[in-house]
């Protein structure tokens, strides 16, 4: 075709190198043993020891692992069923629930916690742990509904007929048909929301008390008092953790039937 | 919506709702703990503020007419223009580099997408601490900087508006690049390459071609980069100095410093407001099925 824009490559370029290079460039500090500049004194593990040896630290990550882990079975079970149920519903009703669905995932978050703090206050529920959990299960269920309605729809129905006509009542053509072919879906869907509810900050922020510290939560009260080596290590480490999250989960969804 | 939908019913789904229950639990738990929350916030914005920071339950418009003071209206109009600028600086970067994914080979295309959505899905913080380390006074930018001889001294680059918006250009760019992308794929090459033989300049086949033809992918980007900007807090909040507040740090100041929970709610009101406002211009204007949450 054209003239070959080089214009055209080098802003391509440009913004790769924008994509990535702060986050190499955050990845390769962590490891340089300089305390507070940012002239390189060579390589070292230290700052990954010390967080190691961070109690407060620990306990957030727990924290965050409990949450994460709660609320992704939570909201995989419902989402899912609501996924299921939205299929046999009327095709207007579909458009309407999906359509409702879409809401919490562009609201801005800060309305999200806010609203959700705002609950839990005025019902006199404690701020903690299990608000955390319940916020969490909030964002997540859409996400899981949407994951896996996606893969429903593509799902060839002579499969199911096929199961019937030989006899299969309902719970069977679930059990044995549909269930298998959506287990890479499902399990990209729990990838997906066990990555976002260990990354979410604002839903958290809001609606966490006080024992209920998260990892984020934690990042961001270390990033406010001072940037510190430690961070960069915490973050390097929380940046891989989502990293291979994500290409675990895109690589079950793309597995083909 | 997209009308193929109907394609995919299943014979099944339209004779009978039997198993239509098992979506009672999941609707209940949204409705319960969403749709109630965003009709508390609706009702507290309209009461007033009691004596020692609690809510008196008296109808009032008093909250939405505050945010007419020239302070609040400040910080709106800030964020507006904070999103406007961010939605045009992902444009101009992420437009070429759409168009370049969309016209490499096809089996490098999903790679370099993926590529593209990666760094959106590490955490947020994280992503913008980056920035910390990038832009403070003794960090790479400014390193870069005084090596290149560019600068003499160090900038201060670091809580500033365009620390703002680097930072929401760094964390919606994804979003602009994926639309354009799918418009970019459907564009058939043949139409450009006659405005070429046609002998129609460069500027005549990006403005007269390329960007009519692949309108609802940059109306879509845009509105998708737009709608998170504007309502962003952690950028706005660690990257930009006690000037560059956004709404969301207004809700935030509201709610937790102040304690006046109606008028952080009434902001709160405006802020939904405009992003659904966004957002039924995407479902009007762009083409449906490009959204971030394909591919996922």
């Amino acid at each position: 075709m054209k003239p070959r824009s080089l214009g055209l490559n080098a802003v391509s370029l440009l913004a790769m190198l924008f994509l990535y290079g702060p986050i190499i460039v955050l990845v390769l500090y962590s490891f340089n043993a300089a305390h507070l500049s940012m002239t390189w004194r060579g390589v070292t593990l230290k700052w990954y020891a010390a967080l190691w040896h961070d109690e407060a630290l620990l306990a957030a990550t727990v924290n965050s692992l409990f949450i994460a882990l709660v609320s992704t079975v939570g909201a995989t079970g419902l989402g899912g069923l609501l996924a299921l149920g939205m299929e046999q519903m009327p095709h207007r009703r579909q458009q309407t629930l999906e359509g409702g669905l879409v809401l919490p995932l562009v609201i801005p978050e800060v309305m999200m916690g806010v609203a959700l703090m705002l609950l839990f206050v005025t019902v006199h529920v404690p701020l903690g742990l299990t608000t955390v959990i319940l916020g969490h299960i909030v964002f997540n269920i859409p996400l899981v509904t949407i994951m896996i309605r996606t893969r429903l729809r593509k799902l060839d129905p002579m499969l199911r007929e096929a199961a019937a006509d030989l006899g299969a009542d309902s719970w069977q053509v679930f059990r044995y048909v549909t269930l298998p072919l959506l287990r890479p879906a499902i399990w990209g869907a729990v990838l997906v929301a066990f990555t976002v509810s260990l990354d979410d900050f604002l839903v958290t922020f809001f609606t966490a008390g006080p024992g209920a510290t998260t990892l984020p939560l934690k990042v961001y009260s270390m990033i406010k008092s001072g940037v510190t080596p430690e961070i960069n290590a915490l973050s390097a480490l929380l940046l891989v953790v989502s990293m291979i999250g994500v290409a675990g989960s895109l690589y079950l969804q793309r597995r083909e039937v | 919506m997209p009308p193929d939908d109907v394609a995919h019913i299943t014979p099944t789904a339209q004779d009978s709702c039997r198993s239509c229950w098992l979506a009672v639990p999941g609707l209940l738990w949204m409705i319960l703990f969403f749709l109630v929350p965003l009709l508390l916030v609706l009702a507290i914005s309209f009461a007033s503020r009691g004596t020692y920071g609690g809510i008196v339950w008296e109808f009032t418009w008093a909250n939405y007419l505050d945010l007419l003071h020239p302070l609040y209206g400040k910080i709106l109009v800030q964020s507006l223009c904070y999103a406007t600028v961010t939605t045009a600086i992902c444009f101009l970067l992420g437009f070429p580099l759409a168009y370049v994914i969309a016209r490499s080979p096809a089996r490098w295309q999903p790679v370099l997408l993926l590529l593209v959505m990666l760094p959106f899905w590490t955490n947020f913080l994280v992503r913008t601490y980056a920035w910390m380390i990038l832009l403070r006074h003794d960090g790479l930018a400014n390193h870069l900087l005084l090596a290149l001889g560019l600068i003499t001294e160090p900038l201060e680059l670091l809580y500033t508006p365009t620390a703002v918006v680097i930072g929401l250009v760094y964390g919606y760019l994804p979003f602009m690049v994926l639309p354009l992308y799918v418009a970019v794929e459907r564009l058939d090459p043949v139409l450009v390459e006659a405005a070429w033989d046609l002998y129609a300049s460069r500027w005549a086949v990006l403005t007269r071609v390329v960007v009519p033809l692949t309108m609802p992918g940059i109306v879509g980007g845009c509105i998708l980069v737009f709608i998170p900007s504007i309502g962003s807090f952690i950028t706005p909040d660690l990257l930009g100095g006690a000037r560059s507040m956004m709404i969301g740090n207004l809700i935030q100041h509201e709610y937790l410093v102040v304690r006046d929970w109606p008028l952080g709610s009434a902001v709160s009101f405006v802020l939904m407001g405009i992003v659904m406002a966004a957002v039924v211009l995407y479902y009007r204007r762009a083409t449906p099925g490009d959204g971030p949450l394909e591919g996922r």
